[in-house]
């Protein structure tokens, strides 16, 4: 299915969950936050949120700034 | 007693904040983040950049013992600003936030009535908001009308390094607010950290100041110093200005009258 992510149309396995879609980009759950659709994602969610085609998710991280 | 300030439920013993953001490196950054013995550091919110597996995070090279200040930085409207403090508390599971919503690509100067709502919103949800503003003193009493924590008047643009462009809003802020007043912004060099502390700010927030000088190391120890003896000479209380001069020898007994 696809999804918006980070602004890019990307093709992930349908039904990922957040966690699952975290594992499928190799990414550490522990150094992101992530939101869906404008809403953010706990952590305590990560596995039970499923994403559906469409959704918009965004993936961030701290980084140096002022 | 020591001479600590508080935001919300947070304590500082130090009166400068620095940034993260323009150090070449990342070990450059972590030497002058010590260097300056601040308590403090800002950092931004962006995406992950999905292309670099593994990249190092910047997080490895902050020191444990320093408390973060996520911001809301390049955030032009009140709903990407919200979206980003969100988020940023999400990643550092604090409840401080610097801040900012931008009304002016060129100057970043803030949009003064997007800050504000923004800051309603915030509070509501539990942050503690430290919001960077313009140096207008109405301003700054409807962020505090707003609930935030203290107030971050601009010495000047952002990055700019042209110092306390307007001493006498800052003043006049200062009166208006009883939350903390910290000057943000404008910085260039130690003496005009001093003159921010001088004027009676409870801290001074800088980047670009430590992070773009020859040696940012030696500079941040220099803003360390500046903020502390501009501290104390406000504490101490300057001598009022004169126009003429006031001897400070004996004009009687002298030699040969």
């Amino acid at each position: 299915m696809q999804v918006k992510l980070n602004g890019e149309i990307r093709e992930i396995p349908e039904g990922s969950s957040v966690a699952g879609l975290l594992a499928h980009l190799g990414v550490k759950a522990q150094r992101v936050a992530v939101e869906v659709n404008e809403a953010v994602v706990t952590k305590d969610r990560y596995d039970g949120h499923t994403l559906r085609p469409g959704d918009s998710v965004e993936i961030v991280a701290f980084v140096g700034g002022g | 007693m020591a001479d600590t300030w508080s935001l919300g439920k947070h304590t500082f013993t130090s009166r400068l904040l620095i940034g993260t953001g323009k150090y070449k490196d990342f070990p450059c950054m972590q030497q002058a983040l010590v260097a300056s013995g601040a308590e403090l550091v800002t950092v931004a919110v962006r995406r992950l950049d999905l292309s670099k597996k593994g990249a190092e995070s910047l997080l490895e090279w902050i020191p444990k013992q320093m408390t973060l200040l996520p911001n809301t930085a390049a955030c032009f409207t009140a709903e990407e600003a919200i979206r980003t403090a969100r988020l940023g508390r999400e990643l550092d599971m604090g409840d401080l936030v610097k801040l900012e919503v931008i009304g002016d690509k060129r100057t970043l100067f803030p949009d003064v009535e997007g800050l504000v709502q923004a800051a309603k919103v915030l509070v509501k949800e539990g942050f503690t908001v430290l919001p960077y503003s313009n140096d207008d003193p109405v301003t700054a009493k409807k962020l505090e009308d707003a609930g935030c924590a203290a107030v971050m008047p601009l010495g000047a643009p952002i990055g700019s390094g042209l110092g306390i462009r307007n001493p006498y809003n800052i003043r006049i802020v200062m009166e208006t607010v009883k939350v903390p007043v910290l000057v943000d912004a404008g910085v260039g060099t130690a003496s005009d950290a001093a003159v921010a502390m001088e004027l009676g700010a409870v801290a001074v927030l800088m980047n670009t100041a430590i992070a773009e000088a020859k040696d940012p190391v030696m500079m941040a120890e220099a803003m360390r110093d500046a903020v502390a003896a501009g501290r104390k000479a406000f504490l101490a209380g300057r001598i009022p200005m004169k126009l003429h001069a006031a001897a400070s020898s004996p004009m009687t007994g002298l030699i040969g009258t």
